[in-house]
């Protein structure tokens, strides 16, 4: 037999104002079940708690009903203190009647009508509470991040510090990110190598680090605390033990027609090779696609000059099956194509550039070893144009199809560029076309005002229509439109650079996919909470770092990552997770084996599984039916209005619960 | 003075199908437009004069007739605002001009002419608006 209390909160004058608590406490003396009522001040207050408990015992009440504010607010404090006193937590229920009654009313009348109403579903729903008990699972104590750029790298350090293992998976040959490919960082002009490498050994190094360079993650299983995930090892063809980075074979090589992606393109490299200098680890790759022993069988020099025979040709990949407790998504990000922006001429002249492109002509480590040179005919550029906001702020119907959002670094780097060149080649005329100058953050905005008033670049409202090569004088003849003067320029420039649009790199969708973390249609990842869990995935266990989750400069990805890495450390600290007991679970004997919850789940909680059953005619038969991990639903009730049969129910929110709320409000 | 072209912001909106609030000001269309010498109005400005509702001062302008429709400005535009469709609209709105003259089907065998291109008979219809 149920013996319902209900305690109506004035919240000071929030519900009182507009809602008689006293009328709303009389009314719910006559609801059947109730057998205790009152109001009081502040029901959060310890004094409001007490009167709860004090108020169980006294009356020996079975089912406590708060109407209060949002259950998103005091709904853990009411059962924490029900729980004090040996009731079950899952016993208590709160009306909402500030947010969705006393704020949104004026009308003390029809506040206090409204109020009641809620009380009375509230109280339906209450009879039909159950004790409910949230299970428990083990915590596998290392984690997983997934990209080893900057955001990877510091999330890794962060974690490893606090002293758990760390495992990062890398596809490329070496750590270190796009942040080692970038000549210097704005505004402070740091040499970008000469902070980022640093990084790099001290990863290498760390005794609770282990790298899985040249590998990627194939399969991911499993729920937080306890992930198993594939990693397929590539084969590098060169044994990672014994290989001493001495570079004799990269010296001998044959093949050296490969175009070398470290410095995006712009000059070759061997078949085998190690990126650049500063590599951790510094382990030479073979690349297949080049090399002339595994295409054609003939050659074999590497392995020749190899003085500790770490050449093996017939090497394979290999997959390994690790366990996490977390993982950690730092994928990162790629520029745009920008060859179907034909307008600007990317693909009929090597002149020009991306952004990236240039950072690495203006690198001392470059293909040009700083010397900023033009690609065609290896002169020192006099007029430089830049075009900003390429394929960034773009409408998807638009004819080039770009993205949307504001890529956000581009500003920047676009002024960093103009005053390093100027800093080297005063002579240098720069246009820098914009539609907006962005530059929030520390020392951004006077950076940017350095490089038109110290160094007098040209920056000018409006942009370009069309770049032209022109083959007679082998510049570039631009157009472009000053939205200010309200002029059409036509400039012969010797190089053009496109802040080409930023983008999720392409293996964060399908990595997505095998975490089922869920994602926006830019591909980046989506957290938990736009303000408030910023480095969390809504997928329990899985959190973000760096680009995949939004643009962001290198402060801000290393702010994250080590937000993201505190969310680690936090969650791998415990030797068990309590789970929610508000999950979904499944009537097998009401189960048709349809398999539409599984594919309505957003978090890969229902598998279905062959299982026994004993028919009432005393024969057995194999049905499929769904099973729900508890530890991995999160109660968000898709499963349960997509079940046909009925099978599927959420605990605590259950289908017959809704429909007594529902009933006490309609009836 | 009372304008002889009835026409709003509004319809010059429903004829061309483009919502002018979409654009951003970045230039683009102005910057390729091969006409731009030639135009008192370019491009940009012809989408913020239509968001203003200036279309008297547009109507009124020779720019609407220097426009080539060579669709470059439509085919650079990023926010799919589409300035060369404004233009049109506001062209058909010139020409489309209430109770002017225009053809009926009586006056047409009088003008029927083995040279004429028929084309030209069928586009005469059209110059006309209820």
């Amino acid at each position: 037999m149920q013996k319902i209390g209900v305690f109506v909160c004035w919240c000071g004058t929030n519900i009182a104002s507009t809602v008689d608590v006293k009328a709303v406490a009389e009314a719910a003396k006559s609801v059947p079940g109730v057998v205790f009522s009152t109001d009081y001040q502040y029901m959060c207050s310890e004094a409001g708690q007490n009167l709860i408990k004090d108020s169980v015992l006294t009356y020996g009440l079975t089912h406590v009903v708060v109407c209060s504010c949002s259950p998103r607010m005091h709904e853990a404090t009411f059962r924490k203190a029900v729980a004090s006193i040996g009731m079950n937590p899952y016993m208590l229920e709160v009306a909402n009647i500030r947010e969705q009654c006393s704020w949104v009313h004026k009308d003390k009348e029809v506040g206090t009508e409204k109020a009641i109403a809620l009380m009375k579903a509230a109280v339906a729903k209450a009879m039909l509470n159950t004790p409910l008990t949230a299970g428990s699972t083990p915590v596998t104590k290392r984690a997983l991040v997934i990209g080893g750029g900057i955001a990877g790298m510091q999330t890794a350090l962060d974690i490893a510090d606090a002293g758990f293992q760390v495992d990062i998976v890398e596809t490329k040959p070496t750590i270190g990110g796009k942040m080692a490919q970038l000549d210097k960082t704005f505004p402070t002009l740091d040499c970008s190598s000469c902070i980022v490498t640093p990084k790099m050994v001290e990863v290498g190094q760390h005794p609770n680090i282990t790298i899985y360079a040249y590998s990627e993650v194939t399969e991911v299983k499993g729920f937080v605390g306890q992930f198993t995930v594939t990693i397929k090892r590539k084969a590098r063809y060169v044994d990672e033990s014994k290989c001493t980075g001495c570079g004799a074979c990269i010296e001998k090589c044959p093949m050296k027609k490969v175009p070398d992606e470290w410095n995006m393109n712009l000059n070759n490299r061997k078949a085998i090779y190690i990126p650049f200098a500063q590599a951790v680890p510094k382990i030479a790759t073979i690349d297949p696609a080049y090399c002339l022993k595994l295409n054609t069988g003939k050659c074999g020099v590497c392995s020749k000059v190899c003085g500790t025979n770490a050449i093996n040709y017939e090497a394979k990949d290999e997959y390994l099956e690790v366990g996490y407790g977390a993982i950690v998504a730092a994928t990162g990000y790629e520029m745009i194509d920008v060859s179907k922006y034909d307008e600007y001429a990317y693909s009929n002249s090597p002149d020009v550039v991306t952004a990236l492109e240039y950072e690495r002509l203006m690198s001392a480590a470059g293909p040009t070893g700083g010397h900023l040179v033009r690609p065609s005919d290896g002169k020192e550029p006099k007029t430089i144009v830049f075009i900003q906001c390429v394929g960034s702020r773009e409408t998807e119907d638009s004819c080039h199809g770009g993205k949307p959002y504001c890529s956000k670094v581009c500003c920047m780097y676009t002024a960093k560029h103009a005053i390093l060149t100027k800093d080297h080649y005063p002579d240098t005329d720069i246009y820098v076309f914009y539609i907006d100058v962005r530059t929030p953050g520390k020392l951004f905005d006077e950076f940017y005002r350095r490089a038109v008033e110290q160094y007098n670049v040209h920056y000018i409202k409006g942009a370009v229509g069309k770049v032209t090569p022109n083959a007679e004088t082998g510049k570039l003849d631009v157009q472009a439109a000053d939205l200010l003067l309200m002029e059409q320029l036509q400039i012969e420039a010797d190089m053009v650079v496109l802040a080409a649009a930023l983008e999720p790199h392409r293996s964060a969708r399908p990595l997505a996919t095998m975490l089922t973390a869920p994602m926006d249609t830019n591909d980046f990842f989506t957290e938990a909470h736009a303000k408030l869990r910023p480095v969390e995935s809504a997928t329990a266990g899985i959190y973000l770092s760096g680009f995949c989750q939004g643009p962001k400069d290198i402060p801000e990805t290393v702010s994250q990552a080590g937000a993201a890495a505190a969310k680690v450390i936090g969650l791998l600290s415990k030797n068990e997770l309590v789970g929610n007991p508000c999950v979904a679970h499944s009537d097998e004997w009401m189960c048709n084996g349809c398999s539409q919850c599984e594919n309505v789940c957003p978090y890969g909680a229902i598998t279905y599984e062959e299982k026994e059953f004993r028919m009432p005619d005393r024969t057995t038969k194999i049905r499929r039916v769904a099973s729900v991990n508890p530890a991995v639903c999160q109660g968000c009730g898709a499963c349960t209005v997509t079940c046909p049969s009925g099978a599927m129910d959420l605990r605590g929110f259950t289908n017959q619960e809704i429909m007594a709320e529902v009933d006490a409000l309609c009836l | 003075m009372a304008s002889v072209y009835q026409v709003t912001k509004e319809e010059i909106e429903a004829i061309s199908g483009v919502n002018p609030l979409k654009c951003m000001r970045c230039g683009r269309c102005t910057a390729t437009c091969p006409s731009f010498d030639n135009m008192e109005y370019h491009p940009h400005q012809f989408v913020a004069m239509v968001e203003r509702g200036e279309i008297e001062k547009l109507v009124r302008s020779a720019s609407v007739f220097k426009c080539m429709s060579c669709m470059a400005c439509l085919e650079r535009c990023p926010r799919q605002v589409q300035p060369a469709k404004l233009i049109e609209a506001v062209r058909l709105a010139v020409i489309r001009k209430q109770e002017a003259n225009h053809l009926r089907p009586d006056d047409l065998p009088a003008l029927v002419d083995e040279d004429l291109p028929q084309q030209a008979i069928v586009s005469a219809y059209r110059k006309f608006t209820k």
